[in-house]
């Protein structure tokens, strides 16, 4: 483990070097990636100016929303600078064969294709999520709870390792479908699903959604539980769905450890 | 003597825009297959496209939960329903993934430099790759897209009728030159920037607000611009962006109509004018002053 930790260290200052060796490339990445969030900050402040809260009764009023968003920015800035470029990487590698030089190193081959490449410049989307945190908190109708604080960082990590989970057996798809460009695209459209409070998936139709996202697919489980346990106030249910989320996400890296070692097995060489 | 007779240039205007013409249908059809290679991401992909458009749906019909009145920016909770997935279509015409990417990076690693010495328009190469692209993408999509429309048939006001129509086929097919020709354009900023992705990140932002993608653009009236009687989205009207979003699904509808109609249309056509001589201006000045790199 120690090993591991110290490889990943490795990484992570050989990525920073070279992210500081292009500077203005690493302020410009910074820039957009927060234009991206200003813009869905701004689109849910319209949003806002048509309604006092997002479903009727929920209690996602203005500040526990944007609680709720920043808890969804925290998330994903850690996923997408720890995870998502390596698995980027793997797509192409699959294609051109650069695989076989992984899969022959005297490491795990997960550990060295999902985090060998961290990208800082969009820890800049976290830190913008913990201003917001801070900023809307004090705005709560009802002050968070001292065990809702101590819970708040164990299920980000939970739903870290949810969308974890998610990534490598998204990269696994790209074995069998040879290439698999669109897995930026794929993550963004499940994730699509995490954005928002569980409560607005009602209905016929709604409400077998929520339960597939829940249950199967634990996605909503992702940003809603956190969020919830930070800005709402603390129920037997609360705990019941703290429960889960902790289960879920270590069933889910348990199951996405499975798939990715199949889909390896499965591996022809794509080299000469 | 007959080889050198079969490979000489064809003479008579007919004979070369023939030649022309069987260049063109060539790369399309290279460009078919290419795409049809890897047919189990392109079928995902067409397909998860989908997925974004289920969240806005329960995300305004939560909103519309929570609100007293039947009508946001003139859009009953079934318009904004419909709205977005008619923006779905817009946006199948106009998108243009990896487009301005691509042009950028062959500018840089040098493969640009195979269309300079071929007697082949890059251009014309890139807009015959492209309608390959959106001819597969149609011929995948079109089952889920008739799909989901019929299933949301109850969102829809009744079908327009035929002028309305065919402007709104009209604006989907200048929607897609306007797009195909402003990524373009964007891609050949690489001749004077080596790296171009954040320029091309931050255009794809810019576009996705002002677009209408996100939201109708209707909703954007009530926002002052600090200027008295100026709103946002009278500030929004005069850019480019609506046209590859926004305006196909207004016209459908029938939030654009008569004299207001035809003036949009003009415009959009003038766009598109604009944006194809923006992007030969850039070919031409960017070529001028092009060093290939690579071997």
């Amino acid at each position: 483990m120690t090993r591991y930790l110290s490889i990943f260290l490795t990484f992570a200052r050989a990525c920073l070097v070279r992210d500081m060796t292009f500077r203005a490339n690493f302020v410009l990445e910074c820039v957009t990636s927060l234009g991206w969030m200003a813009m869905n900050l701004a689109f849910y402040l319209l949003v806002f100016t048509f309604t006092p809260e997002i479903g009727l009764g929920t209690g996602w009023t203005k500040e526990p929303f944007f609680a709720f968003v920043a808890t969804g920015m925290i998330i994903n800035s850690i996923v997408q600078a720890l995870f998502m470029p390596s698995a980027e990487e793997l797509t192409e590698m699959v294609r051109t064969g650069g695989l076989d030089g992984i899969l022959v190193q005297p490491l795990d081959a997960q550990f060295l294709l999902s985090m060998h490449r961290v990208d800082f410049s969009a820890f800049a989307n976290g830190l913008v999520g913990v201003g917001l945190l801070a900023w809307a908190i004090p705005r709560l109708p009802q002050p968070p709870h001292p065990v809702a604080i101590l819970l708040y960082p164990l299920l980000i990590a939970c739903g870290v390792a949810i969308l974890y989970s998610l990534v490598i057996m998204l990269a696994a798809a790209t074995i069998h479908l040879g290439r698999n460009q669109s897995l930026y695209d794929f993550w963004f459209y499940l994730t699509n699903f995490s954005r928002y409070p569980a409560e607005i998936y009602s209905g016929p139709w709604g409400g077998p959604l929520r339960a597939l996202c829940t249950f199967v697919i634990p996605i909503l489980l992702v940003v809603n539980v956190p969020a919830r346990v930070i800005a709402q106030p603390l129920t037997e249910q609360g705990g019941m769905m703290v429960a889960g989320t902790v289960f879920a996400a270590g069933a889910a890296l348990v199951i996405s450890r499975w798939v990715f070692q199949a889909a390896l097995s499965k591996y022809r060489s794509a080299s000469s | 003597m007959t080889s050198a007779a079969s490979h000489s240039p064809p003479s008579g205007f007919l004979a070369r825009r023939l030649q022309g013409l069987r260049v063109w249908w060539t790369m399309l059809v290279i460009c078919l297959e290419e795409r049809l290679v890897y047919r189990g991401d392109f079928v995902l992909g067409t397909l998860m496209r989908f997925l974004p458009i289920v969240t806005q749906v329960f995300l305004w019909t939560a909103v519309f939960g929570a609100t007293s009145t039947g009508s946001i920016a003139g859009y009953s909770r079934n318009d904004i329903v419909a709205y977005y997935l008619l923006t779905m279509v817009s946006r199948a015409f106009s998108s243009m993934p990896g487009l301005a990417s691509g042009i950028a990076r062959s500018i840089r690693d040098g493969s640009i430099k195979k269309y300079l010495v071929q007697p082949v328009d890059y251009v014309g190469y890139l807009l015959a790759a492209r309608i390959a692209h959106k001819l597969v993408y149609y011929a995948v999509a079109t089952l889920p897209f008739a799909g989901v429309f019929l299933f949301c048939r109850e969102y829809f006001p009744p079908i327009p009728d035929w002028t309305t129509l065919g402007a709104f086929a009209l604006s989907l097919v200048l929607s897609f030159l306007l797009g195909f020709f402003m990524e373009a354009t964007l891609g050949m900023l690489g001749f004077w920037f080596l790296e171009v992705s954040s320029i091309v990140f931050a255009y794809m932002l810019v576009q996705y607000m002002l677009s209408g993608h996100m939201f109708p653009l209707d909703m954007l009236r009530g926002i002052p611009t600090g200027v008295a009687g100026v709103s946002v989205a009278d500030v929004v009207r005069f850019l480019p962006f609506e046209y590859t979003a926004y305006f196909p699904a207004a016209v459908w509808l029938g939030k654009v109509q008569g004299a207001e109609l035809v003036r949009s249309l003009l415009v959009e056509a003038a766009w598109v004018g604009v944006m194809i001589v923006a992007c030969r201006i850039a070919w031409w000045r960017g070529t001028r002053r092009y060093s290939a790199f690579g071997g």
